[in-house]
């Protein structure tokens, strides 16, 4: 009875329009790309097809990060690609490692959403000859040939330092706005920060840490009671990018703008407004351009054979000189970027 | 009832079937789905560098096994016009099990085993809020969906268990020796057979339509309602939970957010293969086709450097289409014999009904 009631769907012309669909879409697509799509180089010479892989794809940090990658390939002559998932999930980068390794290109450059799971997939496109480079997040050191590091937890701590007293004029009261108490990227700043005061800036005196959880109404309201706690305040550093905003919004409200200072960890887009109305004179963050441009030569020196990644080797990156492999295989960008009102509305991310 | 059917068949004029052996096997949905299928692949062998190397086959099939899988239970329960959304969840909740037991010094075996089961009860949950408490499975799971997901967070926090025996992920990654096909594809292939014949050649089977077309019929012709839907969420949870376990070996990653957002892959791609989210309407080798298709389509487009999101936006429109498709050749045929009846109507005088 109920076989009798189902209905058949002869589908002959659904199957010849999708079938169509499929294969003009198909084709239309790898025709649009063949050119930057394929790996193969040609025999002779190194194959200087060289893949960004970020986090996801429609961020701005790392738009700006492959924006400096492609320069630099542009630089010396090799492919761009830039390909990378729409959600920065765990896994959702293999799929991608995967491509790259049967496309056999010549390296991939890799920001890893999450240390170990991609690591089995990028051993398997290591097999397959690509040299592989992480920047900006590192997998585990095995799973890669290097590591472009964008700053140490000394550069980091020693520059916030460093721009505080700067414009407090080297004494003072300052205090410290982080994020959570157990942040441990926060907290190991901020002990150096405490080590490098206490050593170097005997006149500044650090009277408070308090913690925004990098929630932007807590490290708002923080940052109210931190200037009413301490009348004498004269900076704040806040190493913590949604810190730094909130502070910095409160205080270009208050009549404690352009009396108090304000620097650390921030981003320009974040920030921009305030460094321009005063508020803000100077804050860090690594320049992520010059993260991707550094990627892309490390890269180039491994596919070259120049460097194997062992400590001591070293190459050339173009316009920011020679550089060395540390330990581990990691390569150290330098010290961490400042961005003032002179140099902030060159970025964007 | 038996008297009535044997009465009909003894005095019937029309013929068992309308149409002849040949468009009833290749005139239908999966039909259609299996040549894209092929057009798809044979396409992509012909214009994008790289697709023929055995690591496409190789990666496709280990990528998308999760979701052939879990594929397999989803085509039962959409066909029982019920739909299961916690299925990724409970890929989660059971990748955390295994990590957690594993890192507790279980052996694996027995860590994975007990995240089967911890699948099986989370289906069993969805099944007893759907069939005992009488929930509608939409709202059941999607709270669940939620529910699993949050255990799964909550067990492990944000950090992952990354150690596994290297025997077992070697297991899970390993291909078939001499092929370049995985070895995740022998249980799968054991367990599609053997869904195969459970809904297509069993009385159980039988029902799944019955009860998908018209569920009041179906209890009224003795069929356990109720018991037949816990089964197949019983199932749904179990299968998952396996899925789960590969999940973690694959990837080598216990995670708590891990395959977030899968259910939607699984449900996309047994709708394309076939299956009538109305209930009543599917077959197995359309659910496995339309998995490898969007699979197959995903891998090729990558390859040929198109980025993620227009794969997406393809893997839509397609679907959509296959959809609309599918309500518009069914308007198509409506008018159609309705135009023949009119037709029939004008030139005799209209035959007697048994």
């Amino acid at each position: 009875m109920f076989s009798h009631d189902r209905k058949r769907r002869p589908l002959g012309v659904a199957l010849t329009a999708l079938a169509m669909g499929a294969a003009l879409v198909l084709t239309g697509c790898s025709a649009g790309n063949g050119g930057d799509g394929g790996g193969d180089e040609g025999g002779d010479g190194d194959n200087l097809a060289i893949t960004f892989l970020p986090k996801n794809l429609g961020n701005p940090y790392f738009d700006t990060s492959n924006a400096g990658g492609e320069e630099a390939i542009e630089e010396f002559g090799g492919t761009f690609a830039e390909v990378g998932p729409s959600e920065a999930s765990p896994t959702s980068q293999v799929s991608f490692i995967q491509t790259a390794a049967q496309q056999g290109v010549g390296g991939l450059v890799v920001s890893a959403n999450d240390p170990e799971a991609i690591c089995d997939a990028l051993n398997e496109a290591r097999d397959a000859g690509v040299k592989v480079v992480t920047f900006d997040s590192d997998t585990n050191p095995d799973c890669r040939d290097l590591f472009i590091n964008q700053a140490t937890a000394e550069g980091i701590a020693k520059s916030q330092v460093d721009l505080i007293a700067e414009q407090i004029g080297d004494a003072g009261q300052i205090a410290i706005l982080s994020a959570s108490a157990n942040a441990t990227n926060q907290n190991a700043w901020i002990e150096l920060m405490e080590e490098d005061l206490a050593a170097n800036h005997p006149n500044i005196e650090l009277v408070e840490t308090v913690y925004g959880d990098d929630d932007d109404q807590t490290s708002f309201d923080k940052t109210a009671a931190l200037l009413q706690t301490y009348p004498e305040l004269k900076g704040i550093i806040s190493p913590t990018t949604v810190g730094i905003a909130a502070a910095a919004r409160y205080l270009s409200t208050s009549e404690y703008k352009g009396k108090v200072a304000l620097t650390g960890l921030g981003t320009p887009n974040q920030m921009r407004e305030y460094v321009e109305d005063g508020t803000v004179t100077s804050f860090a963050l690594w320049n992520p351009a010059d993260l991707g441009y550094l990627a892309a030569y490390a890269t180039k020196a491994l596919i070259e054979g120049d460097i194997t990644g062992e400590e001591g080797d070293s190459f050339d990156a173009g316009k920011l000189g020679e550089y060395e492999v540390g330990a581990d295989g990691v390569v150290l960008l330098g010290d961490p970027f400042v961005f003032d009102a002179d140099n902030i509305g060159d970025f964007d991310f | 009832m038996t008297a009535t059917a044997s009465q009909t068949r003894a005095v019937r004029t029309y013929k068992a079937h309308s149409q002849p052996l040949w468009r009833r096997l290749l005139l239908t949905r999966e039909t259609s789905v299996i040549a894209l299928l092929v057009i798809v692949i044979a396409v992509a062998l012909a214009v994008v560098p790289n697709f023929d190397s055995p690591l496409t086959v190789t990666y496709l099939l280990r990528d998308v096994a999760p979701i052939l899988l879990i594929a397999l239970p989803m085509t039962l329960i959409i066909i029982t016009e019920e739909i299961d959304l916690s299925v990724a969840s409970i890929v989660g909740l059971t990748s955390v099990m295994t990590g957690i037991l594993t890192e507790a010094g279980w052996p694996f075996a027995a860590a994975g085993v007990t995240a089967i089961l911890v699948g099986m009860v989370a289906g069993a949950i969805n099944g007893f809020l759907i069939t005992v408490v009488g929930l509608p499975s939409l709202a059941v799971t999607i709270g669940t969906l939620a529910l699993f997901r949050g255990i799964a967070v909550g067990l492990l926090g944000t950090k992952a268990v990354t150690e596994f025996p290297e025997y077992w992920t070697d297991l899970a990654k390993d291909n078939i020796p001499g092929t370049p096909i995985p070895g995740i594809m022998v249980p799968f292939i054991v367990l599609a057979i053997a869904f195969g014949v459970l809904l297509h050649f069993t009385p159980f089977g039988r029902s799944l339509y019955a009860i998908g077309l018209n569920k009041e019929a179906a209890a009224f012709s003795g069929v356990d309602v109720g018991r037949t839907k816990f089964l197949l969420f019983l199932m749904s949870g179990t299968v998952s939970g396996f899925a789960g376990v590969y999940f973690t070996l694959l990837y080598s990653n216990a995670r708590g957010d891990n395959a977030t957002g899968m259910e939607l892959s699984v449900i996309a791609a047994v709708l394309l293969g076939g299956v009538s989210i109305f209930g009543g309407r599917g077959a197995l080798i359309g659910v496995i086709a339309g998995v490898l298709l969007i699979g197959t389509l995903g891998s090729a487009l990558r390859l040929a450097g198109v980025t993620s999101d227009i794969i997406n936006v393809i893997t839509g429109v397609l679907l959509v289409l296959s959809v609309v498709s599918a309500s518009f050749l069914a308007w198509l045929r409506r008018k159609r014999i309705s135009a023949i009846g009119k037709k029939k109507g004008r030139s005799a005088t209209s035959v007697d009904a048994p």
